[in-house]
């Protein structure tokens, strides 16, 4: 039988006015009307692991870097000086300053260190843009799939089976190619905002997949048919009851696949469809680093190491929050 | 016996089997329920029993409009719910309202007690004028037995007996007049069913309700029941006063149901006629000719399997009884 009954006799033997001190029963007395929802507990969970906390700080500083990357260099990522073309890292200058070249220089005599700091806010733009952009087109077309079923349901699954059936490095490709060929020379906006558009177009379906999932559950579930017992209209079922309830995965899945998507801008700009100059992204660089790996490998492994921490932390905190949110592996 | 206040006419709802992925074919029917009819009167509790699988809650989702019934007539107050507009149902729906059984999926966890007890006047805005909600909301924690000052917290912090109080206290938000309980017991344990019955009661005088009761608890119906119905197989087999129904019984599968009753006492236990039925409910996608129950009967003849049995009064039985061979027996005091 159920255990809850067995632990709170005393509030069920006296149920009309309760005591102060039955009230008192509560763990925390001035707290204890403070409400502790699911995404409390997870927060409870999550402040706890040592896992999340430390992707949570190196994601907040990626994050800063992004936003102001004036207060981590004060030097131009643009400004190059040819007299310093391929100059190894100065080991000295890393811990003054405003002084340059702490990874070195480029072969067109660009501070290494300043073009990766100022890289961060092109990765950090496009993973998250594309994953929010997955996240509300991925999540309307699954709540309608999944709350209205039927024909809909049929027609939005084959819809997105197409472009789920395209691989996504030839898919983004295509795409990218076609509307901004590889000798074209598209504004910084226009060709984030496309690469940030080819995401979505190309992830959007499984986004769905599992928003549908939840929806499918969620809707069987009593308190949706006691909502509409009551008399509640559709879109007050789905935006009190359903979403609040079957937005979890759909979340947990986003914040993994914001690092996939930060490697695979790297991956396209390295191409040479994705993120191109004036853009600084570290994809670009490291793809301009290929031919001065033997000569210069600091050009490669400076930016190619913050990818990979980017890409770790969010991984990372997308598997604490997958943990935080399943009560099944509490 | 006061007004009728609702009717209900032959109500059928087949489930279809469908097969296939994009083009699905029908290939059968789930009879979940097949021409069930009963009245309520206004203040009175009408139990309904009836094993798993027999088409009870199916039945509450019809009354509560959540399905669409395949044939058959509900009236509320002598008109038919199902060819009202949609507007005219959202305003009937405050008169018919739901308790459901599992206290621990019925109430959203994401919403605070408030919110839930209160979701419908948000609903309904004619109910209660916006600044009185909160107050009124109180007032309804109260009515069932919970602290009011309990009004922001979430539901896993209740006990699964509270949480019940509070979706009791949702459903009496409306002031309605019908409240259909879909076993509202049969989740919790032996003691707290008895203080949420005896709320129930308390509540039903106090606002002079009309209970439909749905278990599968025999002596948790006779305790709240006036009325009783008996079903089986998505069929009513045999409706009466409580005591027609527990001390004369006439069909068959009413007795058999009353031999399984555990009885506390153990001398009167040794009298106790006991009735085993053979084999399984038949599926309800193909239910047995003529009488539902003939195949598990140990009085069937020809004539069940050609004929099927009405429910009505008949010369061997003082209430209606769908058996033709209805014969009163008292199973539980047999001696």
């Amino acid at each position: 039988m159920s255990s809850p009954e067995v632990a709170t006799p005393t509030a069920e033997a006296a149920p009309m006015p309760v005591t102060p001190a039955v009230a008192e029963q509560a763990p925390q007395k001035d707290k204890k009307d403070k409400p502790r929802s699911l995404w409390t507990d997870a927060w409870y969970e999550l402040r706890r692991k040592p896992l999340f906390v430390i992707s949570a700080i190196l994601i907040m500083i990626f994050v800063l870097m992004a936003a102001f990357p004036s207060l981590f260099s004060s030097v131009d990522p643009a400004a190059a000086d040819l007299n310093r073309s391929l100059t190894k890292p100065d080991f000295g200058a890393w811990f003054q300053f405003g002084k340059g070249g702490q990874f070195g220089y480029n072969v067109q005599g660009q501070d290494i260190y300043a073009r990766t700091i100022y890289g961060a806010r092109a990765s950090i733009v496009v993973g998250l843009s594309a994953v929010i952009g997955n996240m509300l087109l991925g999540g309307f077309f699954g709540i309608l799939s999944g709350y209205l079923g039927g024909w809909t349901d049929t027609l939005l699954a084959r819809f997105g089976d197409i472009f789920l059936g395209l691989p996504f490095v030839l898919g983004a490709l295509v795409i990218l190619s076609t509307f901004a060929p590889v000798q074209s020379n598209p504004s910084a906006f226009r060709i984030t905002s496309l690469v940030i558009a080819t995401f979505v177009a190309l992830g959007w379906p499984s986004f769905a997949r599992i928003m549908r999932a939840a929806v499918l559950s969620t809707k069987q579930l009593d308190y949706v048919h006691a909502a509409q017992a009551l008399g509640a209209r559709p879109g007050r079922v789905v935006f009190r009851h359903v979403l609040p309830n079957s937005v979890a995965p759909m979340v947990v899945v986003g914040t993994i696949t914001l690092g996939a998507y930060i490697g695979a801008e790297a991956t396209l700009s390295f191409l040479g469809v994705g993120l191109r100059e004036p853009v600084v992204s570290w994809g670009i660089m490291i793809g301009q680093s290929r031919q001065f790996m033997e000569a210069a490998p600091y050009m490669m492994a400076f930016p190619a190491a913050f990818l990979a921490i980017a890409v770790l932390s969010f991984v990372m905190l997308g598997d604490a929050v997958r943990d935080a949110l399943d009560p099944k592996l509490r | 016996m006061s007004e009728v206040i609702l009717e209900v006419r032959d109500l059928v709802k087949h489930f279809p089997i469908r097969q296939g992925i994009v083009f699905k074919r029908t290939i059968g029917q789930i009879k979940a329920v097949d021409g069930v009819s009963l009245d309520l009167h206004k203040g009175e509790t009408l139990g309904i029993v009836g094993e798993s699988g027999c088409g009870k809650s199916t039945l509450a989702k019809l009354l509560m409009n959540l399905e669409k019934p395949t044939s058959g007539e509900v009236r509320y107050q002598g008109r038919d719910v199902l060819r009202l507009s949609p507007a005219e149902q959202r305003k009937l729906r405050r008169n018919i309202q739901l308790v459901m059984q599992d206290p621990y999926t019925s109430l959203n966890p994401r919403m605070t007690v408030g919110d839930i007890v209160g979701e419908p006047f948000e609903i309904h805005p004619d109910a209660a004028p916006k600044g009185d909600r909160r107050r009124k909301v109180q007032e309804l924690l109260d009515v069932v037995g919970l602290n009011p000052e309990h009004i922001n917290r979430y539901p896993h912090q209740f006990s699964g007996g509270q949480r019940q109080r509070i979706g009791i206290a949702r459903a009496l938000a409306l002031k309605p007049e019908v409240i259909v309980c879909d076993e509202p017991v049969s989740a919790l344990d032996v003691s707290i069913q008895a203080q949420v019955m005896n709320l129930l009661d308390q509540l039903q005088t106090e606002f002079n309700l009309s209970y439909i009761f749905i278990a599968h608890d025999l002596s948790v119906v006779r305790h709240i029941a006036d009325r009783v119905g008996v079903m089986y197989l998505g069929k009513m087999v045999e409706v009466g006063t409580d005591d027609d129904i527990y001390v004369r019984p006439t069909h068959p599968y009413t007795q058999a149901l009353l031999s399984a009753v555990p009885v506390p006492d153990p001398t009167a236990r040794q009298r106790k006629a006991v009735i085993r039925l053979e084999g399984d409910v038949p599926s309800p996608a193909n239910p047995p000719s003529g009488c539902r129950f003939r195949t598990r009967c140990w009085k069937a003849q020809e004539i069940c399997a050609t004929e099927t049995p009405l429910l009505q009064i008949r010369p061997t039985s003082g209430h209606p009884s769908a058996c033709h061979f209805a014969q009163e027996r008292d199973v539980v005091h047999a001696g």
